[in-house]
């Protein structure tokens, strides 16, 4: 009890130190919270196309307005978000992991390992992730939220290996990694125990990056139309009311709340990641 | 030297090859039959008068080398890729691949160069000014917002630009890379009518990309602000500009115009999604359409070409590279 105490304690005085960390954490909970709390305070089943009367402008009935397939806009958004977010999220985690553990592998074995690794992720940055994803998705039968992540995160782990790699290397090298080579620990063991754990401000901000060109992919193959059709997120919302004309036709209510919701995410995330970035880098600075 | 081309140069073909093998693979890799999907298509527009489809489809199949093994069918795609030969559109029959592909790129260059050329500048600059002691409040005040717009991306950016300015306050066309039955050619008149449409695209990819030089190129300054020159230069008494662009600027920039060339490398696929708002005739929103219409030979070959473009710009880049900075040719040799 004590110890989550001191914990908490410590994290809210870095937290303090970086108002742009705290700013932009703040800002992705909020929208989480939002995406957690809104189907429970909304009707999504105004959602549904025909529910509600087609092109209302926002008012008292309608928060947000209507669009032209009888939805609810309010709706629409708070059914949307928490799939945009499971999205990012999953394919963050997949990349992640996918990433740290393979510049583990490479940073802490070296030599051909490492090669290979690094020809891998380098030969893969080189193509340019939207060709691949629009090559998979124009091919697959029917999208779901759940393989859209898969797909995104095929292309979101080679950011997190260079990141992890590269530290991984400078780590093996310290003294307590020595010791512990001394007293009979190798391998798996040693990385998982010894060099991961010191690796975990590095892994929090590849998250954050990882998680932001997740999502990017994301809302990129949504809005050429290759998103889940039978599923509404806010990539999708966007591509719906684009081929609608909702732009042209004025109709800003429907089109402007996934974009706000959009950006809104993306600066959080922007805030967030630099944040953690100058966080760590000033640990470095102290340790050095 | 000759191994450090020889090296970049084996890279590319790497890449450049896997691009390909990727190509051939995935839709091959991917269940359904896009020929037969497409014959069923027509014949359900055509109000299923065609006859049979599986007959037909096994035509196809035959006349396009498609019923060969698969190792024939990649051979046979490598012979062709070398020839130049991509294919032809299912959609509009007799239209080829690659003259889909050289209508949209010119358009896509013109756009992206001017636009990242262009926020390359004032970032650049910005980035400068915002890490320059006695900048004034002003310009220091444009930093966060210009920042913030760097997160967001291009496109969305691009539906805000269009609502405000193409219809709210008409100022610039919302579609298209030239008026309705205008036919472009090569005089001033067409040259202004075009510049005039991509006012509003290349806009969007500015604001939304100023920010990420910016923020480079402050860090640079910042560093080189410390050094010992820029204090003998003070010592001197030069005047404050010259010291910032003679001395801080141009110190700083060399990170910065590598960053730009590697930017310049990705620009046929940059904006893909502006071109879609705008409806801009460029590689992306044939790209939208073809994906659209299910024409897998023109989505195929729009692909490569973004894989391929890059890898071979960043050779280029690789080879001419040792020419701008000699610290590479002598690195290789020690």
């Amino acid at each position: 009890m004590n110890r989550g105490v001191g914990v908490l304690r410590s994290s809210a005085r870095v937290l303090a130190q970086e108002p742009l960390l705290l700013a932009g954490l703040v800002l992705l909970l909020s929208i989480c919270l939002f995406a957690l709390v809104g189907p429970m305070l909304v009707d999504v089943g105004l959602a549904q196309v025909g529910a509600v009367a087609p092109r209302q402008r926002p008012g008292a009935e309608y928060l947000l307005g209507t669009d032209t397939q009888g939805r609810s806009v309010l709706a629409a958004l708070v059914l949307a978000t928490p799939q945009t977010l499971k999205i990012g999220f999953f394919a963050g985690v997949i990349g992640l992991g996918l990433g740290a553990a393979l510049g583990l592998l490479a940073g802490y074995f070296r030599g051909r390992t490492d090669t290979v690794v690094r020809t891998c992720a380098d030969v893969v940055m080189t193509i340019p992730g939207i060709a691949v994803l629009v090559l998979v998705a124009t091919n697959v039968r029917s999208m779901s939220v759940l393989l859209m992540a898969l797909i995104v995160a095929g292309l979101a782990w080679m950011n997190p290996t260079r990141t992890i790699r590269a530290q991984t290397l400078s780590m093996r090298e310290r003294p307590y990694v020595d010791i512990a080579r001394l007293n009979g620990m190798g391998g798996f063991e040693l990385v998982f125990t010894e060099i991961l754990p010191n690796l975990l401000p590095y892994i929090a901000a590849s998250f954050v990056t990882a998680v932001t060109s997740a999502m990017l992919a994301t809302i990129g193959l949504e809005a050429l139309g290759l998103g889940p059709q039978n599923e509404l997120t806010l990539g999708m919302m966007i591509f719906w009311a684009q081929s609608y004309g909702a732009i042209l036709r004025g109709l800003w209510w429907w089109w402007s709340p996934p974009v706000a919701m959009m950006a809104l995410i993306f600066i959080g995330l922007l805030m967030t990641s630099t944040g953690m970035d100058r966080l760590v880098n000033k640990r470095l600075r102290v340790e050095a | 030297m000759l191994v450090y081309f020889s090296r970049r140069f084996g890279m590319t073909l790497l890449v450049a090859l896997l691009a390909i093998t990727i190509n051939f693979l995935i839709p091959h890799a991917m269940p359904g039959d896009p020929i037969e999907q497409q014959l069923n298509q027509m014949a359900s527009t055509a109000g299923g008068a065609v006859g049979d489809v599986q007959a037909m489809a096994k035509a196809y199949r035959e006349r396009f080398g498609l019923d060969q093994p698969l190792w024939r069918q990649y051979l046979n795609y490598l012979w062709d890729l070398a020839h130049l030969d991509l294919g032809y559109s299912i959609v509009n029959y007799p239209e080829r691949v690659s003259d889909v592909i050289l209508a949209g790129v010119p358009w896509t260059l013109a756009l992206l160069v001017t636009a990242t050329l262009i926020s390359f500048a004032i970032g650049t600059l910005l980035g400068g000014l915002l890490a320059w002691p006695g900048t004034s409040r002003w310009v220091q005040a444009l930093g966060v917002p210009v920042i913030l717009l760097s997160a967001v991306p291009y496109f969305i950016l691009g539906i805000l630009l269009m609502f405000l300015f193409g219809l709210t306050v008409p100022l610039f066309p919302v579609a298209g890379g030239y008026p309705f039955g205008f036919t472009p050619g090569w005089n001033w008149e067409s040259v202004r009518l075009m510049a005039y449409h991509a006012v509003l695209p290349a806009s969007s990819i500015v604001l939304a990309s100023i920010g990420t030089w910016a923020i480079a190129m402050r860090g640079m300054v910042i560093s080189v602000r410390g050094e010992d020159y820029i204090l003998l230069a003070e010592a001197k008494g030069l005047p404050p500009r010259r010291i910032f662009l003679a001395y801080g600027l141009r110190n700083a920039m060399l990170p910065q115009l590598t960053h730009l060339a590697l930017t310049l490398s990705h620009v046929v696929s940059g904006a893909i999604l502006v071109e879609v708002i705008f409806a801009y005739p460029g590689i992306g929103y044939r790209l939208y359409q073809a994906i659209h219409a299910k024409d897998y030979f023109v989505v195929q070959g729009i692909v490569l070409l973004l894989s391929l473009s890059i890898a071979f710009t960043m050779l280029l880049l690789d080879l001419v590279y040792p020419l701008i900075d000699p610290r590479i040719r002598t690195e290789k040799k020690s």
